[in-house]
């Protein structure tokens, strides 16, 4: 697998649309440039189920005009890169800004642009010559073990390896014109359990910007294995109040929601509910919260963000008390703050504010030491569901897990909804683990939420 | 085998197939040969899938327009079956040559080469246009939306004084498809999508609350535009909005439910649409697997799933496979008689496709999804229905919904709702989740009312990754004893 054009050709491609884009009357103009080379295949019982491919190079091009009373802003976006539609684009962007409202707080950044590309460890120049066959190998291990690991898994979703490589290339009119490199890995393995009228599916998945950092692909089936076979037998539980734990899996989409509400755009627009609490305790003392860009290896990790802006290390949360919002150039205007170096941008559209490896910060014990200090509750493996609402944090969600009675587990549980506050919720988070494992670019140890609702009977 | 677009084919159809000629030359003969490619190799199906889409979207925020996007997406698909493997590979180059090259790459699930014979494409294209439209969406001028959107904006805080902020967005989209197969299938359409959305957030002391209403569909811009039309969307934002803000808390556990006509249907498509999808019973990893023909709703529900309703978002004249889109009826009197088909799993399953085959783009392989999913109409007055339930929820609103096919249990979030006392409509509830175990909640059905309506044409149902616009509909039901997921307890 490769990216078949040399970067400085690509470079070239984006100082053309930059010209073009001043040509047609741009003030100012900045361009993304992303190419990908992507793979994946899955394996079903002993069967390839599919095999894809794809080379793709997409061009998104931000023009900004003067205007009465601040710049017009439009962005277009192609995947034909071809000189002519490269010019014809950057005119069309130009074209599409004069439509638009005069903003005082839109524009480019000024300043503050990474200096250096550091190597973050995004990639293994090696894995780029790992075969199919290797891979369709590693689906079959995770199936294998999946599917050998009970007698009560009969049937499975299959078992998914993939492979992507891109590049990004960025620049802008004030002259910045950097790229890097990345890749990521992963194998997925969904295996389905039976026993009696009870069915029931789950999964474990392993990601990594390298190859060799993936965790065994037979222990992969296993771990599915083990998470499916649990839930079978679930049951409902009577509607209650109980402690809530959210085990490993679960507990990073609290933390992704907390964070769609320290958002800058969600504050300027005052949809979050935490939009006056800047400063304020909003957590529980045991609740740190960090972002950081340049994490080595991490799978958000990037030297530069969709602005050109070095990325850093920001502490969203410390020890309960709100510290920083997410901004990027136009979040920080508005809100009279510099931007935090969080502008995440893919070609399509303009920039925004989010996130890049974020996680709790780790307590102390074990999943099954926190179970055991649980005399009746619930552990969360798994959420269904949209019910949260950033701007007033009530929380409700479809939720499957097991029950626990002195310590420990005596049932799978299904067909419950947990709810409550999230600015509760946070305030009553009275446990946090110590397992942090990341598999996608938000990451918690597992947590305890004093008290919640259960719906349940 | 013809170059000509001269068939009997729709005027959608023939401005589509004259697009691909006269921007790409992509004619039946080099479709022929671009296909011959993949079947070098021992396979039972090919099928190529050229893409042109312009989507651009306009955004209103804090009483002005601050930004205009345009998107083109261009791009071939070429898939080689084989039994149950697929070969798949797409590029972001529209022409033959990537076709060809792609085919390569797809064919090589198989390793044994064939004999077969030459392609021959057989000139086909839907007779019908669903979406007939005089400007495409993408051709309105952006200033125009522009203008419009700055309208809505003074309309809405105007209204009430609590609205402290208003967003406003106009999305549009023109696409137009090419699918030629091994078979000789080759068919082309031009799809319109136009979509308004308008979220307002009102403050009251310490309160905020959103209201959210959108609306949209396979067709004219100027539908959307008129003032009658967006202007009750907007009204119905702030009633939603000004509604929560004294929205008391949801109840929680079991207990009766009606849920209103119209978008509570999403209730279907979570409950029972994904379930009844053919690769999950192809496969026998769905709760619905092996039940055609026994009782899974309770009699009186009769539910479809129609992708032939003129001008609705989740309408097609033909599907992303080339099959005409029907109407398919799901559950008929409570019985499960028909499950939603592509060709791959129609083949598998020895049954017709049901012109169910759908993707996102040419960048994503094609799979059994829904298109325009709702349940008949029944007798009931809706008010006799609220009558029959003393203490209970009454959902008209809802924000999304999610399913696992498996085990079978599905959540929906309502985002208005109240109370229901001793048959009568009680105080407003804070949104909650509503749970619920799909091969048995619609054989608690007790009440189903006269009122079918289908949504507003705002649903975007995602699976294995992929986006893909569609619709519901519902007139008022009882359902019995559904798990509320309120805080009350």
């Amino acid at each position: 697998m490769s990216l078949a054009d040399p970067v400085e050709n690509m470079k070239a491609i984006v100082e053309r649309a930059l010209d073009a884009a001043k040509q047609a009357g741009a003030t100012q103009a900045d361009v993304m440039l992303v190419e990908s080379d992507d793979r994946e295949v899955r394996v079903r019982g002993d069967e390839v189920e599919f095999v894809k491919q794809a080379q793709e190079r997409g061009l998104g091009i931000r023009a900004l005009v003067e205007g009465k009373d601040g710049l017009q802003t439009a962005v277009v976006s192609t995947s034909d890169l071809a000189p002519d539609a490269v010019d014809r684009m950057a005119a069309e962007a130009v074209a599409l800004a004069r439509e638009i409202a005069p903003d005082p707080n839109a524009g480019i950044p000024e300043s503050g642009f990474a200096t250096s590309i550091p190597d973050l460890d995004l990639f293994d120049p090696a894995d780029r010559s790992v075969s199919l066959d290797a891979r369709i190998e590693d689906a079959k291990q995770a199936e294998a073990a999946a599917r050998s690991a009970d007698p009560r898994i009969d049937n499975s979703e299959g078992s998914q390896a993939s492979d992507g490589f891109a590049r990004i290339i960025y620049g802008n009119s004030h002259g910045f014109l950097e790229s890097y490199e990345s890749a990521s890995h992963g194998l997925f393995s969904e295996p389905l359990a039976r026993d009696g009228d009870s069915m029931q599916r789950d999964y474990w998945m392993t990601v990594s910007r390298h190859l060799s950092r993936l965790e065994d692909p037979a222990e992969v089936g296993r771990k599915a294995a083990a998470r499916v076979v649990r839930r079978l037998g679930a049951k409902r539980v009577p509607t209650c109040e109980v402690p809530v734990l959210f085990d490993a899996m679960t507990a990073p989409s609290l933390i992704g929601q907390l964070t769609s509400c320290v958002n800058g755009y969600s504050i300027y627009r005052e949809s979050s509910f935490l939009a006056e609490r800047m400063g304020d305790t909003i957590a529980s003392d045991l609740v740190t919260i960090i972002d950081d860009g340049r994490l080595p290896g991490g799978l958000g990790s990037k030297p530069f963000d969709g602005e050109g802006q070095a990325t850093r290390r920001n502490v969203l949360v410390d020890g309960g008390r709100l510290e920083s919002w997410i901004l990027d150039t136009y979040a920080g205007r508005k809100l009279g703050l510099p931007t935090t170096g969080s502008a995440s941008r893919g070609t399509g559209g303009a920039p925004h504010a989010g996130t890049t490896n974020l996680w709790l910060e780790p307590g102390e014990g074990t999943i099954d030491e926190l179970i055991g200090e649980i005399d009746r509750g619930l552990l969360v493996t798994e959420l269904i569901g949209m019910g949260f609402n950033p701007t007033t944090g009530d929380y409700s969600r479809g939720a499957a897990g097991l029950w626990i009675e002195n310590g420990e587990v005596v049932h799978p549980v299904e067909e419950i909804t947990i709810a409550g506050n999230l600015g509760e919720m946070l305030l009553q988070i009275d446990r946090v683990g110590s397992e942090l494992l990341w598999r996608g670019r938000t990451a918690s140890p597992p947590l305890r939420v004093a008290r919640m609702t259960v719906a349940g009977e | 085998m013809s170059n000509d677009a001269s068939d009997s084919t729709s005027p959608a159809s023939e401005r589509a197939l004259a697009f691909f000629q006269d921007e790409f030359a992509l004619h039946d003969r080099s479709l022929a040969t671009a296909l011959d490619t993949a079947l070098e190799r021992q396979i039972d199906y090919a099928d190529l899938y050229f893409e042109y889409t312009t989507t651009d979207s306009v955004a209103l925020e804090e009483g002005i327009v601050k930004s205009g996007d345009r998107h083109l997406e261009q791009g071939v698909g070429v898939r080689a079956i084989r039994g149950e493997r697929q070969g798949y590979a797409h590029s972001d180059d529209l022409s033959l040559d990537s076709a060809r090259l792609a085919a390569g790459t797809a064919r090589a699930i198989a390793d044994e080469t064939s004999g077969h014979a030459p392609v021959a494409i057989d000139s086909r294209g839907p007779e019908r246009d669903l979406y007939p439209i005089s400007t495409a969406p993408t051709d309105v001028p952006v200033a125009d939306k522009v203008g419009w959107l700055n309208e809505i904006d003074r309309y809405a805080r105007g209204k009430d004084n609590r609205i402290s902020q208003v967003m406003a967005s106009v999305v549009s989209q023109q696409k137009h498809v090419l699918v030629a197969a091994s078979d000789g299938t080759r068919v082309a359409d031009v799809l319109p999508l136009v979509r308004l959305n308008v979220q307002v957030l009102a403050a009251d002391g310490s309160r905020r609350e959103i209201g959210y209403q959108g609306a949209g569909g396979r067709f004219e811009l100027a539908d959307l535009q008129d003032p009658a039309r967006w202007q009750t969307l907007v009204d119905e934002a702030i009633r939603i909005a000004l509604l929560n803000l004294e929205a008391e808390a949801c109840p929680a556990g079991a207990m009766d439910v009606v849920l209103g006509p119209g978008w509570p249907g999403i209730l279907l498509h979570e409950a029972i649409g994904h379930g009844l999808e053919g690769d999950f019973n192809r496969k026998k990893t769905s709760a619905f697997s092996d039940k055609l023909g026994q009782r899974v709703a309770a009699e009186g529900v009769t539910v479809v799933d129609d992708g032939t309703i003129p001008g609705r978002r989740g309408s097609l004249n033909v599907d992303d496979e080339g099959t005409p889109t029907q109407r398919n009826v799901l559950i008929e009197d409570g019985i499960l008689v028909g499950y939603m088909q592509d060709r791959l799993n129609a083949g598998l399953m020895g049954v017709a496709p049901t012109g169910n085959g759908r993707r996102e783009s040419y960048a994503h392989l094609p799979l059994p999804r829904m298109t325009n999913t709702f349940m008949l109409a029944g007798e009931e007055e809706p008010e006799d229905i609220l009558r029959s339930v003393d203490n209970g929820l009454y959902a008209v609103s809802f924000g999304g919904g999610q399913v696992d096919i498996t085990s079978g249990k599905f959540v929906f979030s309502a985002s208005e709702a109240y109370r229901i006392e001793n048959g009568r409509i009680g105080a407003p509830v804070k949104g909650a989740t509503l749970i619920g175990n799909g091969p048995d909640v619609l054989t608690r059905v007790s009440r189903i009312g006269h009122d079918l309506a289908l949504d507003e044409g705002v649903g975007t149902c995602g699976k294995d990754g992929q986006g893909v616009p569609v619709g519901v509909g519902l007139p008022t039901i009882r359902v019995d004893a559904l798990t509320v997921g309120g805080t009350e307890g």
